[in-house]
């Protein structure tokens, strides 16, 4: 049963395995699925998901898979075996959620299944609206979680019994699709990207005396001494943080800065300068850039030995002269090309990353970004969860 | 085999009825995530109490080992009364502590075990834990015994989403993601922990709370148990719905915001919003 869905589910990246199938399959022999469809999602994803990230995913092949269900059009849905269930199931549901009235305006709007169209579009536009829209303090709550939100008007379903949330697909309302990891990253999920970024924070080994253990180990000898070692648990990674503020970076900066204010706490050793559009000779340890808090890169290439990892964010948008051409800079006179400095850099840091804000797709139609990738050996990761997992494997390894 | 269906004291939505369900049936462990304050920890006293069993809690901190939930050996005891000549020496189990887990095994009445924080623990503490969670049973090497769960116990256990928790160890489990409630649902936890509030100070008080967890560039946002503090002390300053409802710039900071903002650069970000905002108007 459901293989279809199962190796669909596989195929949109969602990790099933077929132990956590067999155990649906056990699961709904135990009868849990109760043969409501609802029930059944839920079930399904209690038992095939195992990360909120991909959840989103997982709705999204549900619809896709069931739709067939729902329309009671099994075609629709290839490989899947279908249940004969759906007319009763929605007439029920029907019957359960809809007044007399609305049920003659569903058959003047052309029956069940365009209903469900029609809400399904509507939700879309709330979707639509909810993004585009303000979410300043002040203006009327555009919260998604709002009643109304799902609430358009002749479509009311199971609003008095307070089960609107179940009532009707909670797979096409993709409540998760924030938690999916190759979004951006937004206010929503920022801790969990900056727990990835512990993760490298924890290791970075060195030993030391184990006491409680020596003295176990000692005893269990019959007295003899035997010293135990462990790993030291605290930090020992080195961080050197250098940050865009150029005027392209003006969307990314909030959202940059902030990901690595919150890291501060978590790293003992770490540095953070910023420069304008590319570093050339002189960096600033303010974003105001007054010459008190000037840095020459020379020193910082100096002062900072390679067992520092080397961050860069940045978009890696600018003007092609500016990084190749000396005297090119925006701020000051330079002597050595952008691309010189970014050089030296990456060489005296070879553990070194460029995190990249802007989505993967648009880098390659930048000639910048495009040569600054190279320079760092493809090592560009986007500012998304994956982008930075991959980053922290990547100067971990 | 007792449903679960919430509590009195505890609504839970129907995706996690189906997935506490599915893990007592299943007799699989259930993992457990969301934001912090969802009432993940609340979650496996209710289901305790619900299905009328014995809850025992093991919390989790980041110098927990899976080793300490099965059992000890107090090596350190046995040299002392080895040099006082004491004669339980002789017996090495009297030496052996049991663990969470053993206790958990042991009860006639198949107890809930709650696993607080798995993610608080080393990266290997899961992996470590994958066969006594599967079999319900482990080896004590010291006596050479067996223990065996002579019910399996249901087994909750949470997690902050700290570390990632290894494949192995996910496949064995259900998994639930409590996301934070949407207002209707918040309305009926209000109903249940303050019966009767009045609708009016309710309404305001939601609007305001969800406006604020909107905020964008918040450090903390607010959960359900600030959210139930801070209606209480709403109840007890009998602050009115009016004042929730006045959107002038003096009042852009909630009333008694202390227990919903626990960030000092949260009030200090709201504190400049207030101040543009009596600028701008």
């Amino acid at each position: 049963m459901f293989i279809g869905f199962f190796l669909a589910l596989r195929a949109a990246g969602v990790k099933a395995s077929l132990r956590e199938f067999l155990t649906l399959q056990e699961a709904m022999q135990a009868g849990l699925g109760d043969y409501d469809l609802d029930t059944f999602y839920f079930l399904s994803r209690a038992t095939l998901v195992k990360d909120e990230k991909f959840i989103d995913k997982f709705d999204k092949v549900f619809a896709e898979c069931f739709k067939g269900v729902l329309a009671s059009k099994p075609e629709a849905a290839p490989g899947v075996e279908i249940q004969p269930l759906p007319e009763e199931w929605l007439k029920m549901l029907a019957e359960k959620n809809l007044t007399d009235e609305e049920k003659a305006e569903i058959e003047a709007m052309g029956g069940f299944e365009k209903l469900m169209e029609t809400l399904r579009n509507r939700l879309e536009e709330q979707k639509g609206r909810h993004e585009g829209g303000s979410k300043w303090i002040g203006t009327a709550g555009t919260s998604p979680f709002g009643a109304h939100g799902y609430n358009p008007e002749r479509v009311r379903i199971g609003q008095d019994k307070g089960r609107q949330r179940s009532a009707v697909k909670v797979w096409d309302r993709r409540e998760f699709r924030n938690l999916a990891a190759d979004v951006e990253i937004g206010t929503r999920n920022m801790k969990l990207a900056l727990r990835r970024l512990r993760r490298f924070a924890r290791e970075g080994a060195a030993e030391e005396l184990d006491l409680p253990g020596t003295i176990g180990s000692t005893a269990r000898n019959a007295g003899f001494l035997d010293l135990k070692m462990v790993p030291e648990r605290h930090n020992a990674v080195k961080l050197l943080l250098l940050l865009d503020i150029g005027g392209s970076m003006d969307d990314h900066i909030a959202l940059s800065e902030q990901l690595f204010s919150a890291a501060k706490g978590e790293f003992k050793h770490l540095v953070h300068l910023y420069f304008h559009n590319c570093p050339y000779e002189t960096l600033w340890k303010d974003a105001r850039f007054r010459s008190a808090d000037a840095m020459a890169t020379e020193d910082v290439l100096h002062t900072y030995d390679r067992s520092w990892k080397l961050i860069f964010i940045g978009d890696a948008a600018m003007s092609p002269y500016e990084l190749l051409q000396p005297g090119g800079g925006i701020s000051s006179w330079n002597t050595q090309s952008g691309q010189d400095w970014l050089r030296r850099m990456i060489l005296a840091f070879p553990k070194s990353v460029w995190i990249n804000p802007v989505a993967e797709k648009h880098w390659n139609y930048t000639q910048t970004t495009k040569i600054i990738r190279e320079m760092m050996e493809n090592r560009m990761y986007g500012l998304t969860l994956e982008g930075l997992d991959a980053a922290m494997h990547r100067l971990m390894h | 085999m007792a449903r679960f269906e919430g509590t009195k004291s505890f609504v839970a939505t129907d995706d996690l009825k189906v997935a506490v369900n599915a893990a007592v049936a299943l007799q699989r462990p259930l993992l457990i995530k969301g934001e912090p304050g969802t009432g993940k920890t609340v979650l496996a006293q209710e289901v305790a109490n619900a299905l009328g069993k014995p809850l025992i809690s093991w919390h989790i901190k980041s110098t927990t080992k899976a080793q300490q939930g099965l059992y000890e050996y107090d090596a350190v005891s046995r040299l002392r009364d080895s040099q006082l000549g004491d004669a339980r020496v002789h017996d090495i189990g009297n030496y052996i502590i049991h663990g969470k887990l053993w206790d958990a095994f042991e009860a006639e009445d198949a107890p809930v075990l709650l696993i607080d924080e798995i993610d608080k623990a080393d990266i290997e503490f899961p992996n470590d834990l994958l066969l006594e969670l599967d079999r319900m049973e482990f080896f004590v090497y010291e006596t050479r015994q067996t223990i065996k769960a002579k019910q399996r116990p249901v087994i909750i256990i949470t997690s902050n989403n700290e570390k990632e928790l290894p494949d192995a160890f996910l496949r064995r489990c259900f998994f639930h993601y409590i996301k934070f409630p949407d207002r209707e649902t918040m309305e009926r936890i209000v109903e249940v922990h303050y019966p009767g509030m009045k609708s009016l100070l309710l309404r305001e008080a939601l609007t305001a709370f969800y406006e604020l967890r909107e905020l964008p560039g918040l450090k903390k946002r607010p959960s359900t148990s600030e959210f139930l503090d801070w209606l209480k002390l709403l109840m007890a300053e009998d602050i009115g719905p009016e004042v929730l409802k006045e959107k002038s710039a003096a009042k852009l900071i909630p009333p008694l915001h202390g227990a919903l903002l626990k960030n000092e650069q949260d009030v200090h970000l709201f504190e400049r919003l207030a101040f543009l905002h009596r600028r701008g108007g």
